[in-house]
């Protein structure tokens, strides 16, 4: 954050931060780019607050937390003084109460004369919250002002993708230039993919096997080039399509599928791989470990494909061969 | 030797007629389930894969006498199929749509509270119990009736387990995928307990993910509870930080929902922990001394 006095000095300062790779906790340690920037009246802050709120997983329920070392990195506050973040339980079909949010409010220091409107603006996101479906809810910093007034003065929201069947309004808001291309391209074909700094591809079925596939790449030496789960029920269409996004990263040095048959059958898996192999041509080896529903016709399709795919037998197997075939 | 289902279990399935419902609907029944029947508004008084569909989970547990039911209804209706089933007095409710909103699950959650329900899931991949019942979408040969309990945040992860056990000879009396989301009806903790208290289940697999901390609660139990063997692993272990949604839930926690974290409070529990998904069965071998 940049505080200037002159319009001259805001386009200074607002150009240096245009199109810098900016680092925080919430972006991991390769940043992101500066695309767009928030431009709000200097005011004369008495003292900087934080508010926010997310689920907590043990209970099912939501919690309201505030902290009086607003304006910093909240992370910070919760690692070395997590004291000072105080939590009120939202009740489901309630909300945040009025004497939740008070408390609060007189928790972290708000003078009595601001209290009120402190609480209302607590309660104020505690439904904007619900109503929306968000699965976080930050403001930060939330500004008590010398003159008595609040204010919120940076916000963030996250939607449950889950829920945006439920607000179609929220469509539009998402900006394809923020987010890496190919896991916009992968999100078309309802692919979850998360692109890394490796060079072996993967291919899983199931979001812990993508995860434990990941592990045993690195277990035998390798790096992992991505996350990708193509789901339960991946189609043909689906499992070339991923196929066509992996190989399309010029690090990726050898392919690992990794698939264990439960709704996804191996020999709907073999048809989609070899069709896209057909399609798009293979520049580089491909490994392949299936288990479960119907893998002895998927196992067939591999072998009468025409294609040289190396069949590992379990998963250690396939990254060991992975890992090689990369080298 | 078994928890939650056996031979006994009177399924009822909750989206009959759709695609995944008839696919697995037809699994089960291949597999020796006994499934009873299923719902599909508007339906009722037809007949599918020889069995009859209702209109409603009240009237088909009436019809029926169903005791447990399977859900196969799409993410925006299958909050209400929960509520549907549990309102009707279904003991075992076993939900595998994925994507449901947590905002349903935070109601659900209020909603089965002070019921005699048990909800496995949401987004998982349901319970077997070998040779014996299947409720959900495990491919069912792998399966092998005998002693070793699983339960597992991740569908394919469990295959992976119970393929390793299978191909050493080790079969399984009851496996439970407890499911991914944030808000399950069923937790690790759950789970053990069941699997500690059946005398037939002779060790425990327990496989975790990153996120939350219902793995460290478990552990902590389990410590103080538990003498039969349980061999652990936890997926995720070189996923990068800061993918996900910042750390504001680790926090509402009270863990970092790291799988170093885990892994240390599985370790100091006594729970062998697995470094590689690929050594859970031998590591089970081991433990039982085979």
């Amino acid at each position: 954050m940049k505080v200037v006095k002159t319009v001259e000095d805001a386009v200074t300062a607002a150009r240096k931060i245009l199109g810098m790779q900016l680092v925080t906790h919430q972006t991991g340690p390769q940043g992101q780019k500066v695309g767009r920037l928030l431009i709000e009246e200097a005011l004369p802050i008495e003292k900087e607050l934080y508010l926010g709120i997310t689920l907590d997983r043990a209970s099912g329920k939501n919690v309201f937390m505030a902290s009086s070392e607003g304006g910093m990195e909240i992370e910070e506050v919760a690692h070395h003084s997590p004291e000072k973040i105080l939590k009120e339980v939202i009740e489901p079909g309630i909300g945040l109460s009025a004497y939740q949010a008070r408390k609060l409010a007189f928790g972290i220091g708000v003078p009595a004369a601001s209290v009120n409107a402190a609480a209302k603006s607590m309660m104020a996101l505690a439904k904007a919250y619900d109503e929306i479906d968000c699965s976080l809810a930050e403001i930060n910093p939330f500004i008590l002002l010398k003159d008595g007034r609040v204010m919120a003065l940076d916000a963030k929201l996250n939607i449950d993708d889950n829920a945006m069947f439920r607000h179609p309004e929220f469509v539009d808001l998402r900006d394809l230039a923020e987010e890496d291309p190919l896991e916009v391209e992968a999100s078309k074909f309802s692919l979850n993919y998360i692109k890394l700094d490796g060079n072996i591809a993967c291919m899983v079925n199931g979001a812990g096997l993508a995860m434990g596939t990941m592990d045993i790449i690195k277990y035998a030496g390798g790096e992992p080039a991505n996350f990708l789960d193509v789901g339960g029920g991946a189609n043909e269409e689906q499992i070339k399509n991923a196929l066509r996004i992996l190989l399309s990263d010029s690090a990726v040095k050898a392919v690992f599928i990794n698939i264990f048959g439960g709704i996804l059958r191996c020999d709907v898996l073999a048809t989609g791989v070899v069709n896209a192999a057909r399609e798009l041509g293979i520049s580089v080896p491909i490994v392949i470990r299936m288990e479960g529903t119907n893998v002895a016709e998927g196992k067939k399709i591999l072998a009468e494909s025409g294609f040289n795919f190396a069949v590992a037998d379990g998963m250690k197997d396939g990254a060991e061969q992975a890992v090689k075939a990369a080298q | 030797m078994s928890v939650l289902v056996n031979k006994n279990t009177r399924l009822l399935v909750q989206g009959y007629t759709g695609a995944q419902g008839t696919f697995h609907a037809t699994q089960s029944i291949n597999y020796g389930t006994t499934v009873v029947g299923g719902v599909t508004p508007g339906k009722g008084g037809s007949v599918h894969l020889e069995r009859p569909v209702f209109n409603t989970v009240a009237d088909c547990v009436k019809e029926t006498g169903a005791n447990a039911s399977v859900i196969f209804v799409p993410p925006p209706f299958a909050a209400d199929s929960i509520m549907e089933a549990a309102d009707a007095g279904v003991a075992l409710i076993v939900c595998i749509t994925e994507g449901i909103p947590v905002r349903d699950m935070i109601a659900v959650r209020q909603f089965l509270k002070g019921r005699n329900v048990r909800l496995i899931g949401p987004n998982c991949p349901g319970i077997i119990t070998p040779n014996e019942c299947r409720i959900g979408i495990m491919p069912g040969h792998i399966f092998k009736p005998g002693n070793v309990g699983v339960v597992s945040r991740s569908g394919t992860l469990t295959y992976e387990a119970v393929g390793q056990l299978s191909v050493l000879g080790i079969g399984q009396s009851t496996c439970i995928g407890i499911g991914g989301d944030p808000i399950i009806g069923t937790t690790h903790l759950d789970a053990i307990q069941l699997l500690n208290a059946d005398p037939d289940t002779h060790a425990i697999i327990m496989v975790g993910e990153i996120g939350g901390n219902n793995e460290e609660i478990a552990a902590a139990w389990i410590k103080d509870n538990v003498t039969k063997p349980v061999i652990g692993f936890i997926a995720g272990q070189t996923a990068p930080e800061g993918r996900r949604m910042g750390h504001a839930g680790a926090i509402a926690e009270g863990g970092s929902g790291k799988a170093s974290d885990k892994m240390a409070a599985m370790e100091a529990a006594g729970i062998t922990v697995c470094a590689s998904p690929a050594e859970i069965g031998q590591k089970v071998k081991e433990r039982l001394g085979l």
